[in-house]
């Protein structure tokens, strides 16, 4: 593993990449102030999410039993992983068993961090990212730098380049419209194709069992509605209580993570519906390494994190780098907390400053102080 | 009212004129400072690396050298900001008496009520509010009222203010490339403003700020705001 000192070298002498973060976390940036300005009772939210999360993290042995019963009831099945490997074999064998050789996934960093598409690949099946970006960087064999925008170290004459000598029909300019259709044209026929899909999820509702995934391409849609077969994997911790409290995270999410007040398509689905969407969902409960997380009184808030990936955008540090410096799939300041908790400090490379972090007062979705616990986790 | 000057190492080692500005400033306004020579490091260093036994010793020592006195004063924003939101983690009694530990322009503006120094200094300057000073300390616009009340200073505005030097203490020796590219922003916005000082409430920003502008050879100085309250028309 790469130090970060030594990988930040490498990633602060592309000017490119400095250009692309500088005007697109500025961007970023303007847009979350201006919709959050509008909300009067931005804060009282914000603590609402946080007061939520906390009720999750301390009843979490009940919410997931909760949440299993409820989708076992809506006829889905639900499958618990202790690991990466375990998570990977699970879905392995699912894509097995329905002899498929290839499924279309949406954009999920719970995946990313298990390496399921390794995984999968490595029996043989290929999975496929319908995300924009994430096709664009599984295209060329790169990976994400932003949560939120992880082809954000790319800029439009590569991706025509790119998209030239892989999926487009005939010749291309770097017309952002042109480009988009030309993904459009190529995914469309994998959607319609597809036997299997592949999603993350943003929360799971213990109440109903239900699954909530926001996005902004609509691909997302496709991959849960289109396949016979589902597949979602989702991190213990992304449960809430019940139905209602979506309403507090479909207003913090959005409105700190791309700055809209609200995201084109929001998706939930419980269970299976004779007749219409997937006929076999699976729902995958994933630990890797959170109950450990949950078990350390200071280093327990970081569960609390919805990846809105606002704190991504101001960072100094993040945005000088980039992404890869981090060699995590969760970068900048939430990584820096979240990373070595998951795979162990000595495993984590980090700019290894908490005091250089505590001087900033970061915004995100949920009031938690993710600075005076990098302080006082040490990392 | 008995005044100590907590003068903190970068002030001790590096920037000594930047002590005898905070003291001469006090002097002016009729006030007497002491300098209890017991004094040393606040210890956030220790503490921003894992040293936290290191630290608690430090603040001990904190707590019995200025313990006796009403108000501690420093020309440093990041030290108070460790003193007080810091040291209670550490030790106890820390809490009552981080309350009466300031930063310049804090006990300048907000416990003693002057805006008006009775400075002169006919240089066009611009201000860098630091991390801490905005964000731990939370000083305000203390510094920007003294300033304007500065004879001959004309107060230019500092585009992106609000952005990290990149000095972080330790970080900048540790990610010395990240430090370096935040710097040069820096270095770029003081440069945009045509000013010929760049002034700051902490030594240590200065401190690589200052050497920023001197490699670029800008001829922009960085000067600590202590200093520019201690000039007048005749020194």
């Amino acid at each position: 593993m790469t130090n970060f000192p030594s990988a930040a070298r490498v990633e602060l002498a592309n000017g490119q990449l400095r250009a692309n973060l500088h005007h697109a976390t500025q961007t970023i940036r303007a847009k979350r102030a201006s919709v959050v300005a509008e909300l009067p009772d931005w804060e009282e939210l914000r603590e609402a999410g946080r007061a939520i999360k906390a009720d999750v993290l301390a009843r979490l042995d009940e919410y997931l039993v909760q949440f299993e019963r409820a989708a076992q009831t809506a006829g889905a099945q639900v499958h618990w992983a202790r690991d990466a490997a375990e998570a990977n074999a699970i879905v392995v064998d699912i894509a097995r068993r329905h002899d498929v050789s290839e499924v279309v996934k949406m954009k999920s960093l719970t995946t990313d961090e298990i390496h399921l598409n390794e995984a999968l690949a490595a029996a043989g099946i290929s999975a496929l990212e319908t995300d924009f970006a994430e096709l664009i960087l599984q295209l060329d064999g790169d990976w994400p730098s932003h949560i939120l925008v992880p082809a954000i170290h790319r800029n439009r004459t590569e991706i025509r380049d790119l998209f030239a000598r892989t999926i487009a029909d005939g010749p291309l300019t770097d017309d952002p419209r042109e480009l988009a259709e030309a993904a459009r044209v190529y995914l469309r026929e994998k959607f319609l194709d597809a036997r299997m899909g592949v999603s993350g999820a943003n929360f799971g509702v213990a109440e109903t069992g239900t699954i909530c995934i926001v996005e902004s391409e609509g691909n997302g849609r496709m991959c849960t509605t289109l396949p016979p077969v589902l597949v979602s994997i989702l991190g213990i911790e992304k449960l809430v209580p019940a139905f209602a409290d979506l309403e507090v995270f479909l207003q913090l999410l959005p409105r700190s993570s791309t700055g809209e007040r609200m995201n084109p398509y929001t998706s939930l689905w419980t269970g299976v519906t004779p007749g219409d969407g997937p006929q076999e969902l699976h729902i995958v409960l994933l630990d890797a390494g959170r109950t450990r997380v949950l078990a350390d009184e200071v280093g327990r808030v970081a569960l609390h994190c919805i990846r809105c990936s606002a704190c991504l955008n101001v960072c100094p540090v993040y945005t000088r780098t980039g992404g890869h410096a981090y060699g995590s799939v969760y970068p900048g300041p939430i990584g820096a907390i979240l990373t070595p908790q998951l795979i162990g400090v000595e495993n984590a490379p980090l700019p290894g400053d908490p005091g250089f972090a505590r001087r900033f007062a970061l915004p995100k979705a949920v009031a938690i102080n993710t600075l005076r616990h990098a302080v006082d986790l040490g990392v | 009212m008995r005044i100590a000057l907590f003068v903190t190492c970068l002030g001790d080692t590096l920037f000594p004129e930047t002590g005898k500005a905070v003291v001469r400033i006090l002097e002016r306004l009729g006030h007497e400072v002491e300098f209890p020579a017991e004094q040393t490091c606040c210890g956030q260093m220790h503490l921003n690396n894992g040293y936290r036994e290191g630290a608690a010793a430090l603040a001990r020592r904190f707590v019995d050298v200025f313990g006796e006195y009403d108000v501690v004063v420093a020309p440093s924003s990041s030290c108070v900001g460790t003193v007080r939101e810091l040291y209670p983690q550490l030790v106890p009694d820390a809490a009552e008496l981080g309350e009466r530990v300031f930063e310049l322009s804090e006990l300048l503006v907000n416990e003693l009520g002057v805006e008006d120094v009775g400075a002169s200094f006919p240089h066009k300057v611009t201000y860098h509010p630091t991390c801490h000073s905005l964000r731990v300390t939370r000083v305000g616009d203390a510094p920007m009222r003294l300033l304007r009340n500065v004879r001959g200073l004309e107060l230019v505005e500092l585009p992106a203010a609000d952005e990290c030097c990149g000095f972080g203490g330790t970080f900048s020796v540790k990610n010395a490339d990240t430090s370096i590219a935040m710097l040069a922003d820096k270095c770029a916005s003081i440069v945009s403003t045509g000013a010929s000082v760049c002034s700051a409430v902490d030594g240590s920003c200065l401190l690589h700020i200052g050497g920023g502008l001197e490699r670029r050879g800008t001829g922009v100085r960085a000067l600590h705001l202590a200093e520019i309250l201690a000039s007048t028309e005749e020194a």
